[in-house]
C-alpha cells in the first residue's frame, strides 16, 4: 500500500508531466510530418541538435528566451534537409532520416569541441526560469497539443495536410500544393523537436551533454503510433510513458529491474500495430515520394 | 531493372553515383574543416595515413570493417527483399551477449566450441528479428518500425543480462570466454600489432555466400522477385510471407554474426556500450555498396578506415574525432537523394531509382 501512495503521490504526477513533455512535443512534431505523408525517424536528431543550439545561444547572449526561440528557429531549418532530400529528391524517408540522426550525433559533438573544448558536457548556462511549479516548455507543451488538434482536424490547413497524406493525387487534382504542405509540415515537426530539445537542455538542465536525447526521439515516435496518430492520443501515450519512466526507480523497490520498465513503450508499441488493442494504421501515402501525373 | 539483365550504361550509373557522393562529401568535409581553421590537406593526409599508413594500420581498418561488412550484409539482404532492417544494431548486440554467454562454456575443444558461439550469435539475431518479420509477413505492420523498437528493447534487455545476470556485480563487463572460443588472431603468425582476426575471413566467406544465395540459388531467386514485385511473385507462385520471413531471419543473422566477431574475436567478452552503432552504419554501408555483396566489402573498408583512421587525424591534425561521422551522414544523403547525380545525367532511364 505505501509502495502505491508513493508510486501515485503528488510527485510523481508532476514529474510525470516533466518527462511527458519533451515527448509530447515531439510527437506531435511527428505527427504533422507524418499525417502529410513524410516519415519521421528525425525527431531524435532534430531533438538533439534544438537542444545543442538552445545551449550555444544562451551561452554567447546570456538568454534562455533567446535559447528556446534558437532552437527552434534551427530545428526548422535543420528539418529542411530531411525535407528536401525527400519530397524534392525523393529518397527514402527512413534513410534520409537515419543520416538527419547521424549529422545531429556527429555534429552536436563536433561543436561541443570547437566551441566548448570538450566531448562530454558543455558549460552551464542560463535555464528557462520557472513558472509557477514548472518550467514555461512543459505549459507550452500541452497548448502544442491542444493547437495541433485545432489544426489538424478544425481547420481547412488540417484538412489539406490529411488529404496530402492520405491521398496526395486526389488532393492535387483539387489544387492543393501537395509539396508545398509537406515542405511545411516537415518544417513543423523541426520547429516542435527543436522545442522539445530545448525543454530537455534549458528547462530540465542548465547544459548540453553528448547524445542527451538518449532516445527520447524514438519513445515520441513510440507515442505518436501508440497514440494512433492524434494529438491526444499522442498526449495520452506519452503521458502514459512519462509515467513509466518516473516510477521506475521506485518500481525497482518492487523487484522490478528498471531495464524492464524501460522497455515498456517499445512493447506497447509494438502490440498497438500488431493491431491486439484497436490497431494502429499509418497514413495511407506515408513514405511515397509524389510524383505528379504518377500513380 | 530486370532481374538479371546487365546493363552497362545503368551499371556504369551504379558505379559512378557511390563515387560521386563519397567525393561531395569529403569536399564538404573539407570545407567544414576549413571554416573552423582547420588545414583540409593536413586533416584527410592524416585520416589516410592513420587508415593506411602501416601494416598494423592497415590490419586494423580491416578490424574495423568487419562488424560493418556484416551489418551492411544483414540491411543489404533484407533490402533485397524489398524490406528494411533498421534494427541491425539490436540484433548485433543480442547476438554478440549470446556469444558471450556460450563462449564461458568450459571443457569444449576449438573446433567445437568457435562454431558454437559463432551460431548462437547467429540464432540471437535471427530471434531478435522473428516478431518484426512474422508481423509484417502476416499483419503487414511495417518493419521499420517494429525494428527499430526492437532496437531499444534490445538496448534494454542486453544491459539486464549482462549488468545483473552474466557479470560479476560491480563490473560492467560480462566474465571472459574460454580460450577455446576465441576466434584466431593473425598476430599470432604475423608480426603485427591488431586484434585482426579470423572474423574477417568470415566475413570474406559469408559474402561470398550471400552472393552465391542470392543469384545463384532459387532461394535467392525467390527473395529478390518479392523484393521487386510481391504480388507478381505471389502470381508467380512465390510465397510472400515465407520469402519475408526467410529473408528477414537470414538479415538479423548476418548482424548478429558482427556481434560475435566483437566477442569471441576483438574483446574476449560483451561490455557495455560496446557498439558505436554498428547497426546504422551499416545500412550507410549498404546503400554506398549499392546493396550489393561486393560493394559492401568496399563500402565497409572505407567505413572502417574512417573510423580506425580518426584518432590519428585528430592527434595530427587537431580535427575532432566527429568529423567523421558528419562525412558518413553526407554520404548517405548523397547516396540516398541519388536523384542528384541522375538529373544531370542525359536521357536518364525510366525510374531508375533501384
Amino acid at each position: 500500500m505505501e509502495i502505491l501512495t508513493q508510486i501515485f503521490s503528488l510527485e510523481t504526477l508532476s514529474s510525470t508531466l516533466r518527462m511527458a513533455t519533451p515527448l509530447a512535443i515531439a510527437a506531435i512534431g511527428g505527427l504533422y510530418s507524418e499525417r502529410s505523408g513524410i516519415i519521421n525517424i528525425a525527431l531524435e536528431g532534430l531533438m538533439l541538435a534544438g537542444a545543442f543550439i538552445a545551449v550555444v545561444v544562451s551561452y554567447f547572449t546570456g538568454s534562455p528566451w533567446l535559447g528556446l526561440l534558437g532552437a527552434l528557429v534551427f530545428g526548422g531549418l535543420f528539418a529542411m534537409i530531411h525535407a528536401v532530400v525527400s519530397i524534392k529528391y525523393h529518397a527514402d524517408q527512413v534513410v534520409s532520416g537515419v543520416a538527419i540522426n547521424m549529422l545531429a550525433a556527429g555534429g552536436t559533438v563536433f561543436m561541443l569541441n570547437i566551441i566548448f573544448n570538450t566531448s562530454g558536457t558543455s558549460e552551464s548556462v542560463n535555464a528557462l526560469p520557472y513558472w509557477g511549479p514548472f518550467k514555461p516548455t512543459v505549459y507550452i507543451g500541452l497548448l502544442v497539443v491542444f493547437i495541433a488538434h485545432y489544426v489538424l482536424f478544425k481547420t481547412p490547413f488540417g484538412l489539406r495536410v490529411r488529404s496530402v497524406g492520405e491521398h496526395p493525387h486526389a488532393a492535387d487534382s483539387v489544387g492543393i500544393d501537395v509539396e508545398k504542405i509537406r515542405y511545411i509540415c516537415v518544417g513543423i515537426s523541426g520547429i516542435l523537436a527543436g522545442l522539445a530539445g530545448a525543454h530537455l537542455s534549458l528547462g530540465v538542465l542548465d547544459s548540453f551533454r553528448e547524445g542527451m536525447t538518449a532516445g527520447r526521439g524514438f519513445i515520441a515516435l513510440a507515442a505518436m503510433i501508440f497514440g494512433k496518430w492524434t494529438p491526444f492520443g499522442a498526449l495520452g501515450a506519452s503521458l502514459l510513458f512519462g509515467f513509466s519512466q518516473a516510477v521506475q526507480i521506485r518500481l525497482q523497490g518492487l523487484g522490478i529491474p528498471t531495464e524492464f520498465v524501460q522497455m515498456i513503450p517499445y512493447i506497447f508499441t509494438i502490440i498497438a500495430l500488431a493491431g491486439v488493442i484497436g490497431k494502429s494504421t499509418p497514413p495511407t501515402a506515408i513514405g511515397e515520394p509524389f510524383e505528379k501525373g504518377k500513380r | 531493372m530486370g532481374v538479371d539483365k546487365i546493363d552497362i550504361k545503368e551499371l556504369a550509373i551504379e558505379l559512378l553515383i557511390p563515387l560521386l557522393a563519397i567525393i561531395f562529401s569529403f569536399i564538404i568535409g573539407a570545407i567544414i574543416v576549413y571554416t573552423f581553421g582547420y588545414d583540409p590537406i593536413e586533416t584527410y593526409a592524416a585520416l589516410l595515413q592513420g587508415a593506411f599508413g602501416n601494416l598494423n594500420r592497415f590490419a586494423d581498418t580491416l578490424l574495423a570493417a568487419t562488424p560493418l561488412i556484416f551489418t551492411g550484409l544483414a540491411v543489404a539482404f533484407a533490402f533485397r527483399c524489398g524490406l528494411f532492417n533498421i534494427g541491425g544494431e539490436g540484433q548485433l548486440l543480442v547476438g554478440g551477449l549470446a556469444a558471450a554467454w556460450v563462449g564461458t562454456f568450459d571443457g569444449l575443444s576449438v573446433v567445437v566450441h568457435v562454431p558454437l558461439a559463432v551460431l548462437a550469435a547467429a540464432i540471437a539475431g535471427a530471434i531478435w528479428i522473428a516478431i518484426p518479420a512474422v508481423l509484417k509477413a502476416f499483419l503487414g505492420v511495417h518493419e521499420v518500425i517494429t525494428t527499430i523498437m526492437m532496437n531499444y528493447i534490445a538496448y534494454a534487455m542486453v544491459a539486464y543480462l549482462s549488468l545483473k545476470v552474466l557479470a560479476n556485480p560491480g563490473e560492467i563487463k560480462t566474465p571472459p570466454i574460454e580460450a577455446s572460443a576465441y576466434l584466431w588472431r593473425f598476430s599470432n603468425i604475423l608480426d603485427i600489432r591488431s586484434y585482426m582476426n579470423l572474423g574477417f575471413i568470415l566475413a570474406l566467406l559469408v559474402l561470398l555466400f550471400i552472393y552465391y544465395l542470392l543469384w545463384k540459388t532459387t532461394i535467392g531467386y525467390e527473395i529478390r522477385a518479392v523484393g521487386i514485385n510481391p504480388d507478381a511473385a505471389e502470381y508467380g507462385g512465390i510465397s510472400a510471407p515465407k520469402n519475408i520471413i526467410l529473408a528477414m531471419l537470414i538479415s538479423g543473422a548476418l548482424a548478429g554474426l558482427g556481434g560475435a566477431e566483437r566477442t569471441l574475436g576483438l574483446y574476449h567478452y560483451y561490455i557495455q556500450g560496446f557498439s558505436p552503432g554498428y547497426g546504422f552504419t551499416g545500412i550507410a554501408v549498404a546503400l554506398l555498396g549499392r546493396n550489393h555483396p561486393f560493394g559492401i566489402l568496399l563500402a565497409g573498408i572505407l567505413f572502417g578506415a574512417l573510423s580506425n583512421g580518426r584518432t590519428f587525424m585528430n592527434m595530427a591534425a587537431g580535427v575532432p574525432i566527429d568529423l567523421v561521422n558528419i562525412i558518413q551522414a553526407i554520404i548517405i544523403f548523397f547516396v540516398a537523394a541519388d536523384l542528384i547525380f541522375r538529373q544531370f545525367i542525359p536521357n536518364k532511364s525510366e525510374g531508375g531509382v533501384a
